[in-house]
């Protein structure tokens, strides 16, 4: 780590020409040459490519930047929710990745000096990079709606960032009286996982249907269709039936526009509703830092080559997951982790000065209906010729005349699936 | 100046190793990627539902997959024919939710390659709770209908047998209620001896099995 202050800043910008004004300029090669990659956020995308780097060439430095000491991830936190789940089971913690040498730093980033070639952390560090990483997942556009703010989000949780909102969220689940209304207000696209605000319906509707089974769930949406629609609409009825109503946007006319905490009520252009919990999904954008650093364009989003998931905007600086325009991939965790993964390939490529290969993705997306019915999306992509998109090559939905014996493996199979991908993110 | 020389010559010599270590596997790393996130690190998957890959035989693995891959059998059939590199894969449909839909996402030059890849691992045994009176009742029904082909109390892969030593109880059992169910496909000598086994102890047999294999962890 190095402190930014301007002596060694100078150390550290003179260092290369010392160097070579010694006459030791072939040695130097081997031992200033150590290549340098910065990666910020240590979710589903950035501690794979912290490792993936690491995996494939020891010999680059590689450094962590990540906020929290713990990490809790977003699969399986509406599992949470629903109470079959215990929040400490989705936090997780850095160590196993430092066993991989990579050098794990616990502070904000909150600039880039894309010149320079820095990360600056709140902390005053400064990390110099050849190449950055930047997995920093969403950040909420406070403000999209009226009157949701981050003070707004203490009464009415959004849980899209899974840690004490989600175990806000449960614990008003927990305090409401049977008979009583819970309102989900799900964002239109683009935003974090696109099933998830329907597998979070689910799992209230389980929690609710063997604790408070008088009680209502209104979805609020600005879509008019949405992923696994058909699944999760035979879902609904067939364990929930009565207990779930869907108001698709052309009825909402675009969702909720405005909320009141105080009164617990949201509105749209057309009605005003009053609930006893209220769960708000924001629209989002990238990572405040890719907002910060200029890796945005007018979507809010982070464009990319699809084929690197390098920046268009600033050379050097790749980013993945959430915050990147994948064209073709939904944002989940899993695609966090694909991208991650060809991201990794194409650093240790190009610090390599080697070609990169033919990159491969793949998405497996599980929704937890009830915990002996669960359902799936999967999908196998490669970059279309134009590199203008991930083009889906196979892959589809659970059948929808899957039988109790598959609908309940798959739970399993989804169980499985975060046992592997958590190991493969933390250790 | 020669010292120099020796120096770049020897550096160049280094970079181009290291390079070419890191170039000779790349492409193999981008298709089995894409397998580990699910199935483990280097094949072995830390959750009970999904199998290990690691130390299987390629031939089994590739009748796998491109089982998987076709759903009709004479297309199956057609493919495995037409490539002397699936010579000795064997046609065995099987169900499965997921993996149907992703296998057809791969060419058959890329499940080769995760063939070659898995089978090059080292299995490592999970775990696993069992019950030791079911899991010697399973030893007894192993020695007798199933070591022939599952040869070394099951942790072997020659002659293309599945690795049951160590596999995860859950699949395991999934995987045998398919076969029984005639789910998946399987090999007349196999159905013999599950035909056998059913008549001796009935449905208690698979559990008997499942806690043996599971009571092998290494």
């Amino acid at each position: 780590m190095k402190k930014l202050n301007r002596r060694n800043f100078i150390k550290l910008g003179g260092s290369s020409v010392l160097a070579g004004s010694a006459g030791l300029s072939i040695p130097n090669i081997a031992i200033g040459a150590t290549k340098k990659v910065v990666v910020i956020g240590g979710g589903a995308g950035g501690t794979i490519a912290a490792k993936y780097i690491r995996k494939a060439d020891p010999s680059i430095d590689v450094t962590l930047v990540e906020t929290n000491k713990d990490y809790h991830t977003c699969f399986m936190s509406n599992e949470v929710i629903g109470g079959d789940r215990k929040i400490e089971t989705i936090r997780h913690t850095y160590e196993g990745l430092k066993k991989h040498g990579i050098n794990v730093v616990h502070s904000k980033a909150i600039g880039v000096d894309v010149n320079s070639k820095k990360v600056i952390t709140e902390s005053k560090d400064s990390f110099a990079y050849d190449r950055l990483i930047v997995s920093p997942g969403i950040s909420i556009n406070w403000g999209a709606i009226e009157g949701y703010d981050e003070a707004a989000a203490e009464v009415m949780p959004h849980a899209w960032k899974a840690g004490n909102q989600t175990a806000l969220l449960r614990k008003q689940l927990e305090s409401m009286d049977d008979g009583g209304l819970v309102i989900l207000a799900p964002p239109g696209n683009p935003f974090r996982c696109p099933p998830g605000p329907y597998e979070r319906v689910c799992q209230i509707a389980h929690y609710l249907k063997h604790n408070k089974p008088k009680s209502k769930i209104l979805i609020l949406d600005a879509k008019d269709k949405f992923s696994k629609q058909g699944l999760f609409t035979q879902g609904w009825k067939a364990r929930y039936d009565g207990m779930i109503e869907w108001v698709p946007g052309a009825d909402t006319g675009g969702g909720v526009t405005s909320v009141d905490p105080s009164s617990m009520t949201v509105s749209t252009d057309f009605d005003d509703y009053k609930a006893d919990v209220v769960n708000v999904i924001p629209p989002q954008s990238a990572g405040k830092i890719a907002q910060i650093a200029g890796l945005t364009n007018d979507s809010g989003w982070c464009p990319v080559d699809l084929g690197t998931f390098e920046s268009t905007i600033h050379e050097g600086i790749h980013v993945i997951g959430d915050a990147s325009i994948a064209t073709g991939m939904p944002k989940s965790g899993y695609a966090a982790n694909s991208q991650a993964k060809v991201c990794a390939a194409a650093v240790v490529a190009s610090l390599n000065d080697l070609d990169m290969v033919d990159p491969s993705y793949v998405n497996t997306c599980y929704s937890l209906v009830a915990p002996d019915y669960g359902i799936s999306v999967a999908a196998v992509y490669r970059l279309a010729e134009d590199r203008s998109s991930i083009a889906k090559v196979a892959g589809g939905l659970t059948p929808s005349d899957a039988n109790a014996d598959a609908l309940q493996r798959e739970v399993q199979y989804a169980y499985s699936w975060y046992d592997n991908i958590v190991a493969d993110m933390f250790s | 100046m020669f010292k120099t020389m020796k120096v770049t010559g020897l550096l160049a010599i280094t970079i181009l190793l290291h390079n070419a270590a890191i170039a000779d596997d790349r492409a193999v790393h981008m298709i089995t990627d894409t397998c580990v996130a699910c199935h483990g690190e280097q094949g072995n998957s830390v959750g009970p539902a999904i199998p290990n890959l690691s130390g299987m035989s390629p031939n089994y693995m590739m009748a796998a997959m491109l089982a998987y891959k076709y759903d009709d059998e004479d297309k199956l059939e057609e493919v495995i024919d037409s490539d002397s590199d699936f010579e000795d894969v064997e046609i065995f449909p099987r169900y499965s939710t997921i993996m149907g839909r992703i296998a057809k996402g791969y060419t058959e030059a890329e499940i080769k390659m995760i063939a070659e890849y898995f089978s090059g691992l080292t299995p490592k045994f999970p775990s696993q709770s069992y019950d030791s009176e079911l899991a010697t009742a399973g030893a007894e029904l192993h020695e007798l209908h199933c070591e022939k082909c599952h040869e070394n109390e099951g942790r072997s892969a020659e002659d293309d047998a599945g690795i049951l030593a160590g596999q995860w109880k859950p699949y395991f059992l999934y995987t045998m209620s398919d076969f029984i169910s005639g789910e998946r496909a399987m090999p007349k000598k196999m159905k013999k001896e599950l035909d056998e086994i059913a008549d001796a102890v009935g449905d208690d047999g698979i559990k008997q099995l499942a806690e043996y294999y599971a009571s092998i962890t290494g």
